[in-house]
């Protein structure tokens, strides 16, 4: 370290200025086994040649497993393993771990082991230099008349600062935004509700006390004329997000709230099967309890009384489906939900 | 077994010739016979007695099953409401199959989720009590491997049924079972087993009468054929091999995130105090040549 | 060193650096060095000294793991597809065969199954991503439990802190990418989490889905973030981190020779481009063993994603794992007001608290040398009991983690201990407060007898296990003076000492008042070095040796010549043998 330094008292490396133990210095070196044997240096040196060898063994027998085994539709399997997979991986291991051992054991055995001093130097550049360029800065500062003429310099932290905006503003095309998309969901009044996959109608006669259907809105698989489905890709995903529903069939006795009861059909409910925590699917129902856990962070709703939420980091209840029984016999909706299903978001109105 | 099978991992079309199918056919028919041939007459004189099989179960029921079912299997209720053991009227044998059948019934003691273990009773004793429970009400019968297997079907019908059957157990099963059907976490201790490895019949069974509080999945609300596909789909999902390695319990990201730190971040911490490590020394000196 | 411009601009204007007779390896230096200039910087670093010991290499794993990631990483871009667009899928998977679903999820299957070595590189990819960040904490814990932060290396502990950081990011928008149920699932809470910011949540969901969730453009834009943003800034960072450890040069424990002022080790070449080459080898392998041997996020089993699927464990991967625990505990706090929901129950444990925790974490050394007044360079390590308060404040950070990671597992707890998911997770809402009180304190009262127990092995020697009686019947273990070289490596640390009040005078030499901020600090200060052990000086060191010398004359004639450790390495007994009967 330079003498300037010493007396800087900021950045003068700390140190022990009353050690009770004097510092004993480095202490001697001493000889590796294969530094002094000749023997046992030419065993090391056999060690790490044959890790190497041992190396290029697992890479041939990589490229040998890369061309023997099949993947696709009819895997190759070892010990109920995927073959292709399991070989690769191990021999790709194999052939990487083998260079990284050699080569470790060579530094440690073989390669030069003195211990070497070096010194250190403050971090801080030294006096001089930093005097020199805080002397050119200001320099250079000072011919800019940066500080001279406010004007120039406000107005160009003006300029630059409005350029924020447009690169902002470029991000609007980004999506469209909310109105009132998250208010409503497809299902509307006289909607049939069919069962999820196969995407048929649900008889009130079909289910028994204790089934749990989960269900979607009849339009998901409906077609128009010519046979197309009404709804394609991307807009089935956003209609499952926000209609999908539970349908659970209860005891008419369990039934705690008034609303749930006026909505439901011979004990039959209907529940938007969102979570109004952060959105997962919820359809974890015991069947004794009519109990509804979110496996995701394990709010639990009560079917019998509205959705009401009795464990867990949800907000607010479960929306309930209004639901009624067609002339055939088929559950329907009586209307949308009553309010927005999912996550709770800023403009959603609490009502 | 062998330890490398080529041909374990295929489900495909592609693997049966052009006459497996009706080989198949043969077999499936040949077999048919001689088990009609080797059954039929048994359970002609089983149909003669079904009321002594009843009668012989409810003997059972009552020494078993009627402290907490009732002597007509009517159901218990305390003092203060609680239910000790449900009404068993219209229950049906594959209720009393299922759950005698894997052990759950009778319990060690009351509460609301039965663990499996060892049955108590024998097959036969089963048969007997089934049959006294069906006598109390009528309920769902014991489904026939027919109503669960997918031998049946062409080889293109069942990858059809195993596909679907996937789609139906992702949508109301994986829920609760998880998506390997290693179980999960219900509220208050409660959980889900786990169904992996379990018999076709009980699994079939539990879909249809909603043991303990495991929701009904009646044929009104999944058909027959909905319900042999998801048993298709679990059969499929445990013949497959493990493409990618070992399973890890089928967990999920929890038991990846223990394996990446004890196996992974242990094994490389292992390492790097090797490679730091000091090397023997020697007591001699080096003599320079 | 190599940012030293004064001497690089020297070599290149006048005396061009030859080399006399060279080598061959010479010879491409020369050629190079009249291109580029370089030998002027390489002089020192070629051989810079590197001290050795295991915990140096930990963040040598996350770096390693960032190059195996980017390696695999490039493979998986050749076969992904990184769309939303619809299609039926005809691979070779069979159970999936014919189910509708994007073109991401219908790529990754296409990796796992129809190219050879795909479904390796996909595992190790992201057991690497796995590796990266539980590398990065432990790394970071080393840092902090030894005081390798402090001055001058405060700023590289900031920039560590914003890779844990971006590291996170990039681990959440690469298990996204495959679009299986998994992850889906949590890019759903994902929106559920934007969603919950007041007055621009909606907003900035419906910006980043591209409209209502899931739409089209979630996928793709992730893909852009993962490969292309967050990778950028990651080497940027790292770079900068490298550039920062060669300036400064690592730091190294105390010990005989080793001082503030040098720095001890093995070379650059050979030794330590052995040993980091080397473990560069050991880290891939392992990474390709794992990626062989253990099954990771098998997107197969999941099934595309679908918003009214779900599976039951639905967690994040580890490291999101925490802020999801304090998702699951947090009450059911959601205000309402005026027309509008605050959902104060998402918004407070998955946007307020991580970003907190990352902040405290970032000014944990400005806070520490704020409180101790502390400006000294510091390159000699401390133990982590010399520092019980430092020790015990990230011991109870680390318990607050913990506590959360396991409230983010609490379901797989249940069903692996058979305990009730609900009784957990009121458990943990107290637990969170009170466990990392009880660990702070009982880490600094740890901390603080281990200090109590090296003073008495300098003053009294360690105990030799050798029990003595004395004439009178009493017993007592007998023991013997440690080394020097031990003596001195456990004497070698400061004594801690509190600054006093700084009073600072006004023009006519009247001391201010102490201002509010200067209290509070003292009293900060006193609190932290309150009941720290400071190490014998000299005279009680000589005071004890005295008397120990005085016990072992007396006890000269008492037993035996040898004193037990003549056989086991401690020193040799020349008279003495094992007896042999």
């Amino acid at each position: 370290m330079s003498d300037q330094n010493s007396h800087d008292h900021d950045h003068v490396p700390s140190t022990f200025e009353d050690e009770p133990v004097a510092n004993p210095g480095l202490p001697a070196h001493t000889w590796r086994p294969t530094d002094v044997d000749a023997k046992a240096e030419k065993r090391a040196e056999r060690q790490v040649a044959a890790m190497f060898g041992l190396s290029m063994v697992c890479a041939v027998l990589f490229l040998v497993s890369y061309f023997v085994f099949d993947v696709g539709d009819q895997w190759d399997t070892v010990g109920g393993l995927g073959a292709s997979n399991v070989a690769l991986g191990v021999f790709l291991g194999g052939a990487l771990l083998f260079i990284g051992i050699g080569v470790i054991q060579w530094a440690r055995k073989l390669m030069g082991d003195h211990e070497m001093v070096e010194y250190r130097h403050p971090a801080k550049s030294s006096d001089e230099d930093r005097e020199a360029t805080l002397a050119a800065l200001s320099a250079g500062l000072e011919e800019s008349g940066i500080g001279r003429r406010p004007l120039v310099r406000n107005s160009l932290l003006g300029a630059v600062g409005i350029l924020g905006l447009p690169a902002i503003v470029m991000l609007r095309d980004l999506g469209p935004l909310p109105g009132d998309k998250l208010e409503h969901t497809l299902w509307r009044k006289g909607m049939r509700i069919v069962r999820d996959v196969v995407g048929t109608p649900i008889k009130v006669s079909d289910l028994e006390i204790g089934d749990l259907v989960n269900a979607e809105p009849e339009i998901l698989f409906a077609t128009d004329a010519e046979g197309e489905p009404v709804l394609e890709g991307v807009e089935v995903q956003i209609a499952k997000s926000k209609c999908a529903v539970i349908v659970h069939r209860m005891e008419p006795d369990d039934i705690v709230s008034e609303q749930t009861l006026n909505w439901s059909v011979d004990g039959i409910v209907a529940y938007s099967k969102i979570c109004t925590h952060v959105g997962c699917p919820i359809s974890l129902n015991e069947r004794t309890t009519h109990h509804l856990l979110c496996p995701c962070h394990q709010s639990t709703f009560d079917l019998t009384d509205s959705g009401k939420v009795i464990f867990g980091p949800a907000g607010h209840a479960l929306p309930q489906l209004p639901m009624a029984v067609d002339d055939e016999g088929y559950l329907i909706a009586q209307s949308d939900f009553t309010e927005p299903v999912g996550p709770s978001y800023w403009e959603r109105d609490p009502q | 077994m062998r330890l490398l099978n080529r041909s374990a991992g295929r489900l495909s079309r592609h693997r049966r010739g052009p006459l497996a199918g009706f080989v198949v056919l043969l077999l499936g028919l040949l077999m048919t016979g001689t088990l009609y041939a080797a059954f039929a007459p048994a359970q002609a004189q089983q149909g003669e007695s079904d009321a002594d099989q009843a009668a012989k179960g409810r003997e059972l029921f009552l020494v078993g099953c009627a402290f907490c079912h009732g002597q007509n299997g009517e159901g218990v209720k305390t003092q203060n409401g609680n239910q000790i053991g449900p009404s068993l009227v219209g229950v049906g044998a594959a209720a009393v199959d299922f759950q005698v059948g894997t052990g759950r019934m009778p319990m060690a003691q009351p509460g609301a989720q039965a663990p499996r273990k060892k049955p108590v009773y024998t097959d036969e004793e089963i048969a007997q009590l089934a049959a006294y429970v069906a006598s109390l009400g009528p309920g769902p019968s014991i489904p026939t491997s027919e109503d669960y297997s997918i031998e049946g079907l062409s080889a293109s019908e069942r990858e059809e049924a195993i596909t679907r059957g996937g789609q139906i157990f992702l949508t109301n099963c994986t829920a609760c079972h998880n998506f390997e059907g290693s179980g999960g976490a219900m509220p208050r201790g409660g959980y889900a087993p786990k169904i992996r490895g379990v018999e076709p019949k009980y699994i079939y069974e539990a879909m249809l009468t909603g043991p303990q509080a495991m929701d009904n999945f009646s044929n009104g609300n999944l058909s027959p054929e909905e319900k042999r596909d998801v048993i298709a789909y679990l059969g499929s999902l445990e013949e497959a091999p493990g493409y990618g390695g070992f399973g890890l319990g089928g967990l999920g990201p929890v038991s990846e995130g223990l394996f990446a730190w004890l196996v992974g971040l242990g094994s490389l911490v292992g390492f790097a105090v090797w490679i730091a490590a000091h090397t023997t020394r020697s007591q001699k000196k080096k003599v320079e040549a | 060193m190599s940012i030293d411009t004064s001497k690089v601009a020297t070599t290149n204007a006048t005396t061009a650096a030859t080399a006399g007779k060279p080598s061959k390896a010479g010879a491409a230096a020369a050629w190079a060095d009249d291109r580029l200039g370089l030998a002027t910087a390489m002089k020192k670093n070629l051989r810079k000294v590197f001290p050795d010991h295991w915990s140096f290499m930990l963040g040598e794993i996350a770096l390693w793991s960032f190059v195996v990631l980017l390696l695999s990483g490039v493979f998986l871009t050749l076969w992904f597809t990184p769309s939303m667009g619809e299609v039926q899928y005809e691979g070779s998977y069979d159970p999936l065969r014919g189910v509708t679903m994007s073109e991401a999820y219908a790529s990754s299957l296409n990796l796992s199954f129809d190219v050879r070595g795909g479904l390796l590189m996909r595992q190790m990819h992201h057991w690497a991503a796995m590796l990266f960040v539980a590398s990065m904490m432990i790394h970071l814990l080393r840092v902090y439990f030894t005081g390798a932060f402090r001055k001058p290396r405060e700023l590289n502990w900031v920039i560590g802190s914003l890779l844990l950081l971006l590291g996170t990011l990039e681990g959440f928008t690469g298990y996204s990418l495959p679009d299986d149920l998994l992850s889906g699932t949590g890019i759903r809470a994902a929106d559920g989490f934007m969603k919950s910011m007041p007055l621009v949540g909606t907003y900035m969901s419906f910006f980043l889905f591209g409209g209502e969730f899931p739409g089209e453009s979630i996928i793709p834009r992730l893909f852009t973030i993962h490969v292309l943003l967050i990778p950028g800034l990651l080497l940027a960072l790292i770079a900068a981190h490298m550039l920062l450890l060669v300036y400064h040069k690592h730091t190294q424990w105390p010990g005989p020779g080793r001082t503030e002022q040098n720095v001890v080790g093995f070379p650059m070449l050979p030794v330590y481009a052995a040993k980091a080459g080397g473990f560069f080898f050991i880290v891939f392998g392992v990474t390709a063993l794992m990626g062989g041997l253990l099954t990771i996020n098998p997107v197969w089993k999941f099934g595309p994603y679908d918003p009214s699927k779900v599976t039951a464990g639905s967690q994040p991967d580890w490291y999101m794992g925490w802020p999801d625990g304090a998702l699951r505990i947090m009450p059911g706090w959601e205000f309402a007001f005026w027309g509008h929901t605050f959902p104060f129950n998402v918004f407070l444990p998955i946007i307020v608290l991580p970003g907190l925790m990352f902040t405290i974490l970032m000014l944990l050394p400005f806070i520490e040398s704020w409180i101790t007044g502390d400006k000294r360079d510091h390159h000699l390590l401390q133990r982590p009991r010399n520092a019980p308060t430092r020790t015990a404040v990230m011991v109870s950070l680390m318990t607050f983690y913990g506590l959360m990671w396991a409230a983010g597992g609490n379901d797989i707890i249940a069903i692996k201990l058979h305990a009730s998911i609900n009784q957990i997770t009121y458990f943990m809402r107290a637990a969170v407060f009170i466990g990392p009180a009880i660990a702070f304190f009982i880490t600094r009262r740890w901390c603080i007898s281990l200090q109590r127990h090296d003073n008495e092995t300098l003053l009294h020697g360690y105990e030799t296990g050798i029990i003595m009686r004395s004439p009178e019947g009493g017993y007592s273990e007998r023991h013997l003076p440690i080394s020097p070289a031990r003596a001195y490596t456990m004497t070698a640390r400061e004594r801690d000492e509190m600054p006093a009040l700084e009073a600072e005078t006004d023009a006519n030499g009247v001391p201010a008042p102490a201002t509010r901020g200067q209290k509070l600090r003292s009293k900060l200060g006193t609190l932290m070095y309150a009941d720290n052990v400071q190490k014998p000086t000299r005279e009680e060191l000589e005071e004890a040796h005295h008397h120990v010398e005085h016990e072992n004359e007396l006890q000269a004639g008492l037993d035996h010549p040898a004193d037990g450790h003549q056989f086991d390495g401690h020193h040799l007994v020349d008279e003495e043998h094992l007896r042999s009967h």
